[in-house]
């Protein structure tokens, strides 16, 4: 559909009604607000339904067994509805035959690959040759800031003389770590209401340049 | 009441005024920041560059629209520079609020440059739970996905003959809003070796940066700053660099806060212990 289209405008006139409804809570909760907070759940509720519908349901149930004849497909079909039975309070029970199934195969697959990623490749990602470039000398302060901020982690003796030297660059260390956390966090949040400036912005333009 | 005690006590609804203002500014008034190059994002490129004649990447659009404003302007970026190199495309969407969003961006884009789904492009779709999706793609991209978004046989597509698993793409760049991210360096990356690259929000940028030292991606875009810097090394200016006058006006305004915020806070303080030694001395 072209934005600048009847149709166009009126729905991007829907969409900046809508934006101003959310943003009017910025002043205070309001009757708008909520009701347009209400209507975001139920279309969001609606959408996800029926995309789960099409994508799940149809694709692996509907479509092999039944118009496919692939019979093998009603075990784990079979598993999905013994889920349902958590509803009844005296066959609850039987949907721990399931969970136990699917939490059986993910740990299995998850913890020897979160082992091999989030610890044996960032451990040997963290000891190596440092070479005297500039990359190297960036690599030997992060390598320090590192073994610092392990140090003030370690409570088992006093942070004193060495120990509290290492941990108080530890704690620098992380103050730096969490600031640009910070900083990237703010330009996330302004880059969503930048968004939203933005369409109205264009919005107005085109609906006083002539866009209807 | 002393002046540190109203800046403190300050209606945050003043804030949003005047950040409301910030941000207001360079939509009137048109202002050009430079953008410095960072080599993470320098390396997606240059990996992005050589996509070029039928070669085929791998597009993970896993956010959706709640994240559009920092990673759309990403995905429109490759895209394009993918479809000018006449490169070719494999999309899926793990973000369960994502397939019809991609698929806008999609048909837009491939409409502009005369691009045709199935020989240029294909668009797998949505299937729930990334881990187990990405599992069976490492298999088969025909396991979790038969047929396409828009559901056409996988296997009646001329662009996907021969293409069956990650073995067959150049690499997989993840525009990620969530964890999906992590489920591409776990079970893509850790698992089948596929070269990674993410794209992902501000929020999330510093938890991925370990990564990108330990060689486990070989790029990242962090937030808005990332796709500004890809839009000017690709030479196609787009809503990245156009959001970068705004991100500057709201952080100059919240670093003075931040610092008067922080004036007023050790002013307190030291009042409050001058208070303390009178009193002590009384």
């Amino acid at each position: 559909m072209d934005p600048t289209s009847a149709w166009g405008m009126v729905w991007r006139g829907i969409a900046a009604l809508i934006t101003l409804a959310i943003f009017s809570f910025l002043w205070r909760d309001n009757p708008v607000y909520k009701f347009i907070e209400r209507l975001w759940v139920g279309v969001v509720t609606g959408y996800w339904t029926m995309l789960l519908y099409y994508t799940s349901f149809t694709d692996k149930v509907r479509v092999p067994i039944f118009e496919e004849g692939q019979w093998w497909y009603i075990f784990p079909s079979l598993l999905g509805v013994l889920m349902w039975f958590r509803l009844s309070k005296k066959y609850g029970y039987v949907s721990r035959y399931a969970l136990a199934f699917y939490i059986g195969i993910s740990t299995g697959v998850f913890i020897p690959l979160t082992i091999k990623t989030s610890i044996l490749y960032q451990v040997q990602g963290t000891i190596r040759a440092i070479d005297p470039t500039w990359t190297g000398i960036m690599f030997g302060i992060a390598f320090l800031g590192i073994l610092c901020s392990l140090s003030y982690f370690f409570f088992s003796k006093e942070h004193t003389g060495v120990l509290g030297v290492s941990s108080k660059i530890g704690i620098y260390t992380l103050m730096i770590g969490f600031g640009a956390g910070f900083g990237l966090t703010v330009m996330g949040r302004v880059a969503l209401l930048v968004q939203r400036v933005i369409f109205l912005r264009d919005y107005g333009i085109d609906l006083l340049g002539g866009g209807l | 009441m002393a002046w540190y005690d109203r800046l403190l006590a300050v209606d945050r609804r003043w804030i949003y005024l005047i950040l409301a203002v910030a941000v207001v500014i360079p939509a009137i008034w048109t202002m050009h920041i430079p953008v410095s190059l960072s080599s993470e994002v320098e390396n997606v490129f240059e990996r992005v560059s050589g996509i070029q004649d039928g070669k085929i990447m791998f597009l993970a659009i896993d956010y959706d629209p709640s994240t559009m404003a920092e990673l759309s302007p990403m995905a429109e970026a490759i895209l394009r520079q993918v479809f000018r190199q006449n490169g070719r495309v494999v999309l899926s969407s793990l973000s369960q609020f994502g397939p019809a969003m991609t698929d806008e961006i999609m048909t837009r884009i491939a409409g502009e440059m005369g691009k045709v789904s199935g020989e240029d492009y294909v668009f797998l779709g949505y299937k729930p739970y990334p881990a187990i999706t990405i599992l069976a793609m490492g298999t088969d991209f025909r396991v979790p996905f038969p047929t396409d978004y828009y559901g056409d046989r996988v296997d009646d597509h001329p662009m996907m003959a021969g293409v069956h698993n990650f073995d067959d793409v150049e690499f997989v760049l993840s525009l990620a809003g969530g964890n999906a991210a992590d489920m591409w360096i776990v079970y893509g990356n850790a698992k089948y070796g596929v070269p990674l690259a993410l794209g992902v929000t501000g929020v999330m940028a510093t938890d991925y940066y370990p990564y990108l030292q330990s060689g486990q991606l070989f790029g990242l875009l962090p937030g808005i700053k990332g796709a500004a810097e890809y839009e000017q090394l690709n030479e196609s200016p787009g809503d990245g660099l156009r959001g970068i006058p705004y991100q500057t006006t709201s952080h100059a305004v919240v670093l003075v806060f931040i610092v008067l915020t922080n004036i007023a806070f050790f002013a307190k303080r030291s009042a409050q212990r001058k208070h303390g030694m009178q009193a002590g001395l009384s």
